[in-house]
């Protein structure tokens, strides 16, 4: 991306004005709507949230909504489908004049990693495919959230959840959702996370330039779900990104590039230890095997990366 | 107008192209797959204006359709048995939406065993959903359906969408002549959606298909979305009476044929009704007084037009082509609860037949007959049978033996 292009160039340029209502039903120190709150500021009203469902579909409950633009929940795993038919719709009346251009919407698909890690990965895929014009939002918690955290395809290795709650957690590795974007070359794909605003907000600017399938991959610390005190989110997104386990990246052009390099990379257990999904590699005894995996398999992408 | 010969998937996609359907989101099944087909190639040739596209799923079509509705344009939509059961999240979704539009189910029998020839099992597992549903018995009937359809869908007091359902293979692919009304005569009939609220826009901010917490909000939607398919029985009438002066073709919600002064009347839905109409020709030949009742609606289901037809009847016999495994015909008890307890209920007599396409003969209709008959005159009704012959399993066990000489001989192999 080009610096020179954006008009956010320090924090001071983030908007100060929210558009986003508050007293959502999210938990406390939800990363999740911390990283909501960022996107939608710059991308506005002018919106149609086509939902999955997930922990954000409880924002707009009976008669209430906390966005200024339109919503529409469809179901878990069929939310780019819905998407499709309303960029489609809009497109038409467009098309035919039903409808001046000023009364068009952005479409966004708005949905958590258990629909966009597994059920609905299909539909995403072909939505993809399709060339969609849509940004797709994925606030990714890292396990099913809003059923209480079982594990899902984006829980990462050794985390326990409330289905892998003992020994050393959860056996398997966490998908590369990104990848899977990537090798369908969308127009865009990025990851975000709340505690890096103005990263956040270059990539949303970048996206909301460029026509077609476009990804925000969002990295969502929940203190419900990863256990933490709630005040810790921005500390513990801020060190996702400087321990380089959650890299932030865009694919643009053809090419992936990293936007934020982390130098010199802080040791992965100072992530992993403020939680408590990762506390059985601390206490009672240090699980040295476990941590030293960890920290290679990080090693070992940025290696690749440099 | 033209009269052309139209199989019943040429006639649906007909009325679709008649209807000027801004959207059709796809997904091909057999028998359904030459509806799309034929909107995908006069979309592409120019011969329509509209807009195709093909989903990898029906639930992704489904969800696609009900969107597509809700931000305002025409959608039309068609599936199959397994395609149906596949989108029924969607079904009961779009229709908790208010999102009008019309979906087309050609009948298939459902898995397992898996299948391609018709029964009603997979329209009638929709049938809770939401959806209003129309049964066609010929492809005229269909072409006209569709367009009465959107009539109904898009009607202030409905706004619900609508299943319209044919019959594979029986209808699907059989070539009848069909009356193909002009464009002019069809957009007096029915004119271009206007969506009015429905609506996602800049300007009008919508939060739409939102969560409610508590029973309190939940019953009063569902029970609203009940009130309005109720609303969808007067609203039918009217709109079957506009079509009948505007194309001289009457098709109303329960079609009685011969039924005034029958003793016994046959009661079923879809293609499989023009055999028992034939019966009754033969029948009444041979001095019996024997009917048939045909109801077109099912949701919402036109209980007065029933008790109307049926009440100081002596038997009807309910030919299901349809099982609810564990209970018997679906129809059936339909009837049945739309008659106990009133004066002068006729004695109801159960049948199952034509399960996966298998077909009900006319030596078959004179033996329901009979038996309806004598159950009258008995006034008990009998067990519910299903209709299966002595030679039919005879070639069932045949099939059976070479499965075990089958089996055998891989094993003498091994």
């Amino acid at each position: 991306m080009s610096k020179t292009m954006t008009r956010f160039h320090r924090i001071k340029d983030l908007p100060s004005t929210h558009l986003l209502g508050t007293g959502t039903p999210m938990c406390a120190g939800c990363g999740g709507l911390q990283a909501l709150h960022e996107i939608y500021d710059i991308l506005g009203e002018r919106t149609v949230f086509v939902n999955a469902a997930g922990c954000m579909t409880l924002l707009s409950v009976y008669p209430f909504t906390p966005f200024r633009g339109s919503w529409l929940y469809t179901a878990m795993a069929s939310a780019p489908a819905g998407a499709q038919g309303v960029r489609d719709a809009l497109d038409i009346l467009l098309q035919q004049r039903r409808m001046p251009a000023t009364e068009d919407l952005q479409v966004v698909v708005l949905t958590g990693d258990g629909a966009a890690y597994g059920m609905g990965l299909s539909a995403t895929s072909a939505a993809i495919e399709r060339g969609l014009d849509f940004l797709y939002i994925v606030y990714d918690n890292e396990g099913y959230g809003n059923t209480g955290q079982q594990y899902s395809g984006a829980t990462p290795h050794a985390a326990r959840t409330a289905t892998s709650r003992t020994g050393q957690g959860f056996r398997g590795r966490k998908k590369d959702l990104f990848e899977i974007w990537v090798a369908h070359r969308p127009a865009y794909a990025a990851t975000v996370i709340g505690a890096e605003p103005l990263d956040l907000a270059r990539k949303v600017e970048q996206a909301m330039a460029i026509r077609g399938p476009k990804l925000l991959l969002a990295l969502a610390p929940c203190p419900t779900g990863w256990d933490f005190d709630p005040r810790l989110t921005v500390d513990i997104g801020r060190l996702a990104v400087r321990t380089g386990i959650w890299p932030l990246k865009e694919y643009v052009d053809g090419e992936v590039l990293h936007t934020k390099t982390p130098r010199p990379r802080r040791p992965v257990e100072e992530y992993l230890r403020l939680q408590g999904r990762f506390s059985h590699l601390f206490e009672p005894q240090r699980e040295e095997g476990l941590l030293a995996e960890l920290q290679a398999d990080v090693d070992a992408y940025w290696a690749a990366a440099d | 107008m033209t009269r052309e010969l139209l199989t019943g998937n040429g006639a649906a996609a007909w009325g679709a192209r008649l209807a000027r359907v801004d959207y059709v989101p796809a997904f091909p099944i057999t028998p359904q797959t030459e509806i799309i087909e034929s909107l995908a190639n006069w979309i592409d040739a120019g011969e329509m204006p509209g807009r195709l596209v093909t989903l990898e799923s029906e639930h992704s079509m489904l969800t696609a359709a009900g969107a597509a509705a809700s931000t305002g344009v025409r959608v039309f939509s068609a599936t199959s048995s397994q395609g149906l059961l596949y989108a029924m999240e969607m079904l009961y979704t779009v229709a908790g939406w208010r999102a009008p539009f019309v979906l087309i189910n050609v009948s298939r029998g459902l898995s397992a065993p898996i299948t391609l020839e018709p029964d009603h099992n997979d329209v009638l597992a929709a049938r809770d959903s939401g959806f209003l549903q129309i049964h066609c018995a010929n492809c005229q009937e269909v072409l006209d359906s569709v367009l009465m359809a959107y009539r109904l869908a898009e009607d202030h007091r409905v706004r619900q969408p609508v299943l319209v359902n044919l019959d594979g293979f029986y209808l699907s692919f059989t070539r009848e002549p069909v009356s193909v009304p002009g464009p002019a005569a069809v957009d007096a009939f029915l004119p271009r959606f206007d969506s009015e609220s429905i609506a996602l826009r800049a300007s009008a901010p919508e939060s739409q298909a939102v969560a409610v917490l508590g029973g309190g909000p939940y019953s009063y939607f569902r029970y609203q979305t009940h009130l309005a398919l109720l609303n969808g029985l007067s609203a039918y009438d009217q709109i079957a009476a506009e079509f009948a002066d505007l194309f001289g073709r009457q098709w109303p919600a329960v079609e009685a044929y011969r039924c005034d002064d029958a003793q016994i009347v046959f009661l079923m839905i879809g293609s499989f009704a023009t055999k028992a109409r034939a019966a009754v020709d033969q029948l009444r030949a041979a001095g019996q007084s024997v009917g048939l009742l045909r109801p077109r609606l099912l949701r919402p289901f036109p209980e007065q037009a029933m008790r109307q037809h049926l009440l100081g009847k002596r038997a009807v016999a309910v030919i299901d082509q349809n099982l609810s495994l564990g209970k018997g015909g679906i129809l059936f008890t339909e009837v049945a609860s739309a008659l106990y307890g009133k004066p002068d209920a006729p004695l109801l007599v159960s049948f199952i037949g034509g399960l996966g396409g298998r077909d009900i003969t006319p030596e078959e209709f004179f033996e329901i007959a009979r038996l309806a008959d004598q159950a009258a005159a008995r006034g008990e009704a009998p067990a519910p049978r299903l209709l299966y012959t002595d030679d039919e399993l005879r070639e069932m066990h045949k099939l059976q033996t070479l499965a075990h000489v089958e089996r055998n001989s891989l094993r003498d192999k091994a």
